[in-house]
């Protein structure tokens, strides 16, 4: 492939490869994402490749792995293009049914299709999906259409206009204005506004200048970073070299976590490609820009993700972070003017070139602009990546596109921001999703975790597990973050485990204050969110189990006992046999009783017990109530037909 | 790994101290530790002090100072599989192995380690044991495909 010269040599290249896809070919797309794969889509994919094989099709007929459309929780997803229709939850045995009937004679298999769990209506088209239809798929809508192994299909897309539009029809300056104008706010966490970042590292002095794409997505439960790196690597590519040619850099860095092998290797190969065209490297395009990027691998390490923790794990130091000002705009990789902007951040920017600040702008509330990407996980229906337009309120996400909550339970909560966010509950879902107003009710935006909890979480242990996560992952620099974070975290196991006292609340608001007041980075700065958001909204909980040693949600679990209902038991062996334990006595029409001695409180029995008996029981706050003596336990099991 | 192939991953970086953690993550991934000898000849050959290895190779969980056993078992305690009980699973687990998080048995049979987010939160909880995954796992079931690898 010779290098391209011009932006007219682009656009030909891209009508030829236009002109060789036939919109009409069929094509099976089949999901390759980390979920579905998990599923089981790498079988799926040999099992659709082996079938058209064995039919002769293989001359009319495209296979292809794609990036994820983000329902997870129905995965495999397969859709099968022309038509589009949409199958989930497919198996290897599945394929050959596709194959003849869909792919063959154009029949549609009902039993694959999404049925809609209240009205029972079957939905052929993704867009008919109500989890598609209540989104505004601008970033990751195109996921599904390429394969993220191949530059072909992004320039057919229309990618790298973008960048061939601001090389020959702008300026820097008028790019940094336009970036300006869109609004556009970070999408790490802070939501700093992008173009008012850029500004700073164009006019800082200086020759040398870098941009980075902070690909090091560490919160627990959000994976919106990796499935655009691996699923688009172009997109940020394309993005990050508009923004290096913006404030004037010529060097770029691609920092992302090891722990993302499949993203590393695709944004390698789309950095090499991008070469082999002459979209990257010297002379890009024939405008006398150069620009050449480098990937670096994270070697775990959750602070990284701070801004000046990576630019010292950059420099092959230790990550822990710089005091700032200076800001890395003026000061940053090797004391040079750095922009770093989040993965999501640089996917936008071709999206605004193209389409202009103003349509850009056009979505969203006041403060914040566009769309924004969430990772939506825990106890709802429809796990997935979704992406949203600013604006739309907590509620039409879990309950329009989530589906609300699985099993008939009570939402209890959702956790917006990882590690540095808090917990919103029921009385503010009708929050929109903005910047401002997710910090007014006391979490933020965040990077796109969205964990939603239910009635059986307990929310006095999920800021234990938060702070827990920081115990481990604070760099240990300063004393505020690595003592604070760490007496925090003791405290809130004493109250888990019924050890609480007395005065323990006020004991971590007083540590939350001088933690948040006096770390040197954000890590320990917004670590107590998580204590103090949970405190503000459910502090009769933290106060039962100070109290009363009882956990409302039952969950934590030194505060419970599983125990039998012996009127309710029908001795059916199910939970002895399970129990791993060995902690339930009982036999053959012999009432079964838990012996608490033994009980390692698993779970398993509360969860194998047929919901017909519903005989185990979780109890906190009150004694185990004694067993039957052993001589009333005999028991005649219920005739079947009374089931 | 000998000392040439680990000459040859320095010569890779052209032996610049600034690609100090490149290096290990390559010879951690081919090696699946760091052995004394090899922090040595790093050290040696990009004239860094021992001392800022050791800091580097103690500060990052990449890296690992110990060999490592047959089957790496990472639980995945991400928020979405934590709240959907993935506590219970990593105490089946240790229990099974007998090793805490970052612990390798002494037959080198396991290797136990905890992830946040495998980003497969959809099958949570969620464990892989050497690169398969295993979702909507429970104490019980866990416990059974801990036993299928030998």
């Amino acid at each position: 492939m010779p290098r391209l010269q011009s932006p007219e040599a682009l656009e030909s290249i891209r009508k030829e490869l236009a002109s060789k896809r036939d919109s009409q070919r069929p094509c099976i797309s089949v999901c390759a994402g980390t979920g579905c794969i998990a599923a089981g889509a790498g079988e799926v994919i040999a099992a659709f490749k082996a079938e058209i094989e064995k039919q002769g099709l293989q001359a009319d007929v495209d296979t292809k792995g794609t990036g994820c459309p983000g329902f997870c929780e129905r995965g495999p997803v397969v859709v099968i293009y022309p038509e589009e229709i949409c199958y989930l939850q497919v198996k290897p045995q599945d394929v050959v049914d596709i194959v003849s009937q869909t792919i063959k004679e154009k029949k549609v298999i009902d039993r694959l299709l999404y049925v809609d769990p209240t009205t029972k209506a079957k939905a052929v088209r993704e867009s008919d999906i109500p989890f598609y239809r209540n989104q505004r798929r601008t970033i990751i809508g195109n996921n599904i259409k390429i394969d993220p192994k191949s530059i072909e299909d992004y320039l057919v897309i229309g990618g790298y206009t973008a960048l061939a539009k601001v090389l020959f029809a702008m300026t820097p300056e008028q790019v940094v204005e336009e970036v300006k104008t869109s609004d556009l706010r970070g999408r790490g966490g802070a939501g700093f506004p992008t173009g008012k970042k850029w500004e700073g590292a164009r006019n800082a002095p200086g020759d040398t200048k870098y941009v980075i794409v902070n690909a090091d997505e560490g919160d627990p439960g959000a994976f919106m970073d990796r499935a655009l790196l691996e699923r688009n690597p172009h997109s940020v590519l394309e993005g990050l070299i508009i923004g290096a040619y913006a404030i004037g850099a010529h060097e770029g860095y691609i920092y992302v976590r090891q722990e993302y092998p499949l993203a590393v290797e695709n944004v390698t190969l789309a950095i090499k490609q991008a070469e082999e065209y002459g979209l990257l490297g010297k002379d890009i395009l024939g405008s006398n820009f150069d620009f050449s990027v480098t990937v670096h691998r994270g070697a775990g390490a959750f602070v990284c993700g701070e801004e000046t923790s990576l630019l010292m794990s950059l420099e092959g130091k230790v990550g822990e972070p710089r005091t700032r000002p200076p800001y890395p705009v003026t000061k940053g990789l090797w004391g040079k003017p750095t922009t770093i902007n989040n993965v999501e951040t640089w996917a936008n920017v071709p999206l605004i070139i193209n389409g202009g600040a103003e349509a850009f702008s056009s979505v969203g509330t006041e403060g914040s602009k566009g769309t924004k990407i969430f990772s939506l996980v825990g106890k709802v229906n429809n796990t997935g990546l979704v992406e949203v337009p600013m604006g739309i309120t907590l509620r039409d996400i879990i309950f329009e596109v989530g589906g609300g909550i699985p099993g008939g339970k009570k939402f209890k909560a959702v956790q917006t921001g990882g590690p540095s966010g808090g917990c919103i509950p029921e009385a503010h879902l009708d929050t929109p999703v903005d910047f401002d107003e997710l910090t007014r009710v006391g979490a933020i935006m965040g990077s796109g975790g969205m964990i939603v909890m239910d009635e059986d979480t307990c929310p006095v242990d999920v800021a234990r597990y938060f702070v827990e996560f920081l115990t481990d992952e604070s760099c240990g620099k300063c004393v505020p973050c690595r003592e604070g974070i760490r007496q925090m975290h003791t405290i809130l196991t004493a109250i888990t485990t019924g050890k609480g006292k007395e005065g323990d609340i006020q004991r971590l608001e007083h540590l939350a204050e001088v933690t948040s007041t006096a770390s040197l980075c954000a890590l320990g700065k917004s670590a107590p969110n998580p204590v103090l958001s949970t405190l503000r909204y459910f502090r009769d909980e933290y106060e039962a189990h100070i109290k009363e040693k009882r956990c409302p949600a039952l969950s934590c679990k030194e505060l419970i006992a599983y125990h039998i209902d012996p009127e309710k038991c029908q001795a059916c062996m199910i939970c002895l046999r399970k129990c791993s334990a060995g902690a339930i006595v009982g036999g053959k029409n012999q009432i079964h009783v838990v012996d608490q001695d033994k009980c390692t409180k698993c779970g398993t029995c509360f969860e194998v017990c047929p919901p017909r008996f519903g005989a185990v029981q979780k109890i906190s706050g009150e004694p185990v109530p004694a067993p039957l003596p052993e001589a009333e336990r005999t028991t005649v099991r219920k005739a079947n037909t009374n089931e | 790994m000998d000392r040439k192939q680990i000459d040859q991953i320095i010569d890779k970086h052209h032996g610049e101290p600034g690609s100090l953690i490149q290096i290990l993550l390559e010879i951690q991934s081919e090696d699946s530790w760091l052995s004394k000898e090899a922090l040595e000849q790093v050290a040696e050959r990009l004239q860094v002090p021992m001392t800022r290895i050791q800091h580097i190779a103690t500060f990052y969980k990449a890296f690992s100072l110990v060999p490592k056993g047959r089957h790496q078992v990472h639980v995945c305690m991400g928020t979405a599989c934590y709240v959907r009980g993935a506590s219970r699973i990593l105490d089946t687990v240790q229990e099974v192995t007998g090793i805490r998080p970052g612990e390798t048995d002494q037959d080198l049979k396991y290797s136990l380690e905890t992830v946040n987010c495998l980003g497969c939160c959809a099958l949570g909880p969620v464990m892989v044991i050497d690169g398969e995954y295993h979702g909507k796992l429970m104490p019980a079931t866990s416990e059974a495909v801990l036993k299928n690898y030998e």
